[in-house]
């Protein structure tokens, strides 16, 4: 075999693998960039590199010096937690109805629950904030806080039913029997069996959750009023240059979310190695 | 982590279970539902039919800003007359974006499920771990990958291929943002329905028709249709109702979309509820059509 046979040989046996490393690296690019122009010593916008001033640590000193910008990470902190939490337990519920009971309008059940999810988030903030400038406002809610953790239950709680039945419908029936055979109450059952099984179904879909809350921009802008949380700051920032400090928060947020998973990964197959 | 792998899983039909799972009937279930439900028929239902009366809304002449009940379609007439250039192109670039995504996201998938090995863990992460910095600070890093002094556009213009001479401003870019924005909607899926399948199969379908092409087209794209189906439906959806790459990528008029009209409706136009209102609807229901259509034609009933 020809040296160039060899290579086409190793190219066509490797082509796929070759282009999904470039197609990571393509949804890596943006991240790359937003690091880089962390750096940036800009003078007016930090959207175009000075080539004059030399890379600045500046930003990474004081990351919250920009007014507003620390508020606005806190408040995408709190609706996050807050919804996170709500949408967990109530999906978790509605998971457990539409796998493990039978009732009449289980259907319906089903297509309200995915009906959200096939509504472009548009629609949805929209008509969220019709309802909420035309309705609630007489009861004293007005639009902010409250609003935006309001919509991101609603939202997020979609994805957290689809999850957990995905993880309620792989169990293996058998357990619960073999438990039930040892004489295990139906509370025992479920608190010493289930539950720890569909646990990590549960994690998943809160980490969920929150990555949506935390990103989301498109709802949030339509019910948020004068409150501002860190993707309607960097938005909103956009006209009048992005602080570059928005850039390191944004890329510690990141480098925290991995190092987590990574956590949870490695704590999640030793937990499972030993038993 | 594999919360995403999960949502592709469950679209894409229900994972295999050993027996079929015991249902219990009772009233359990009604107390376990309500919460939910209530949040859902409050929060979704109720202000969405609230979103159609507003669309069906007049104005009250000699009075910016207030509005009386009424059964007026012209709002959907003049929705689709003054809009309908917003629609084809929110329909097109989110086409484009989906058909785009499911080129890049394939290879991705399917080496992530059948060439990775150990490396498996680590790909996933890679494909998630982009959310976590802010899509829209990721958007304008797109703006500043392909503008005009960027290394792309420089490369482009110096071989004079480049066409008036930007990528930025142009529809372009707008659907490179949205391909790249929900990428990881079209890998996941995909990702799910492959490693679900028999690599065996594969191979067998490899020796029986022993050319790369017609084993993909026969065998293994059969095997992640609900996959792909799923992937396609979470990219082509929110895509078409997108309006920040357009307005962070996009020019000031000829690559809006209609998200772009129905956001300058309701927060810059006086008297444009009705308007934003009707547009709602109208993109809804080109969506829910298209939808339709798409699932019937390929989908399968797990898909609930």
């Amino acid at each position: 075999m020809s040296t160039s046979q060899r290579l086409r040989f190793w190219i066509a046996n490797r082509f796929v693998m070759i282009v999904a490393i470039l197609v990571l690296v393509y949804l890596f690019l943006p991240v790359a960039y937003t690091f880089v122009f962390s750096f940036n010593n800009y003078k007016k916008s930090n959207i175009q590199w000075n080539p004059e001033g030399s890379p600045t640590l500046d930003h990474w000193k004081n990351p919250f010096g920009p007014p507003g910008i620390k508020d606005a990470l806190l408040t995408s902190l709190g609706v996050g937690a807050i919804a996170t939490l709500v949408a967990t337990v109530l999906g978790t519920l509605l998971a457990f109805a539409l796998v493990r009971h039978d009732f009449r309008g289980k259907g319906a059940g089903n297509i309200l629950v995915f009906v959200p999810m096939a509504t472009p988030e548009i629609v949805l903030g929209a008509s969220l904030l019709t309802i909420f400038v035309q309705g609630f406002n007489q009861v004293g809610l007005t639009l902010g806080f409250w609003t935006i953790v309001i919509a991101h239950i609603m939202f997020c709680l979609s994805f957290v039913v689809v999850t957990v039945k995905a993880r309620l419908q792989s169990l293996d029936p058998r357990l619960e029997e073999a438990a039930q055979d040892l004489y295990a109450g139906p509370g025992g059952t479920f608190w010493r069996v289930t539950f720890p099984l569909v646990l990590p179904g549960i994690v998943s879909a809160a980490l969920l959750s929150f990555s949506l809350s935390f990103d989301d921009f498109i709802i949030t802008n339509f019910v948020s009023g004068d409150a501002t949380t860190f993707p309607k700051f960097v938005y909103v920032s956009y006209l009048r240059g992005i602080p570059a400090e928005a850039n390191v928060i944004g890329f510690s947020l990141f480098v925290i979310a991995v190092l987590l998973v990574i956590a949870g990964q490695v704590v999640g197959s030793r937990r499972r190695s030993p038993a | 982590m594999s919360a995403l792998a999960h949502i592709g899983g469950s679209t894409s039909g229900s994972a295999p279970a050993a027996q079929p799972t015991p249902t219990k009937r009772g009233k359990v279930a009604y107390l376990l539902l309500l919460p939910g439900v209530l949040w859902l028929i409050v929060f979704f239902v109720v202000p969405l039919v609230q979103l159609f009366t507003v669309s069906l809304q007049s104005k009250f002449p000699g009075y910016p800003g207030y509005y009386y009940r009424d059964v007026n379609f012209g709002n959907y007439l003049t929705a689709v007359v003054d809009y309908w250039p917003h629609f084809a192109r929110s329909l097109l670039y989110a086409g484009l974006a989906t058909l785009l995504a499911f080129i890049l996201a394939y290879p991705l998938a399917y080496a992530m499920a059948f060439k990775a090995g150990k490396w498996r863990g680590v790909m996933m992460i890679c494909v998630i771990a982009p959310f976590f910095t802010s899509f829209i600070l990721r958007t304008i890093a797109w703006r500043q990958i392909l503008s005009d002094d960027g290394w792309i556009a420089s490369a482009l213009n110096a071989l004079h291929l480049l066409p008036g001479g930007h990528i930025t401003e142009t529809w372009v870019a707008v659907v490179a943002g949205l391909t790249y924005n929900f990428l990881p909607f079209m890998v996941l899926p995909i990702y799910a329905s492959l490693e679900r399948a028999d690599p065996k199969i594969i191979e067998a379908g490899g020796d029986l028709y022993a050319n790369g092409l017609t084993t993909f087209r026969t065998v293994t794209l059969p095997m992640s249709m609900p996959g792909v189906l799923a992937g396609t439906l979470l990219t082509f959806i929110p895509a078409a109702g997108d309006y920040v790459n357009a307005e962070l990528l996009g020019s000031d008029i000829s690559t809006k979309m209609v998200g772009n009209g129905i956001e300058s409706q309701f927060f810059r136009v006086v008297d444009g509820y009705p308007t934003a209102a009707a547009l709602s609807f109208t993109l809804m229901a080109a969506i829910l059509a298209l939808v339709f259509l798409y699932v019937r034609k390929y989908g399968t009933e797990e898909l609930l």
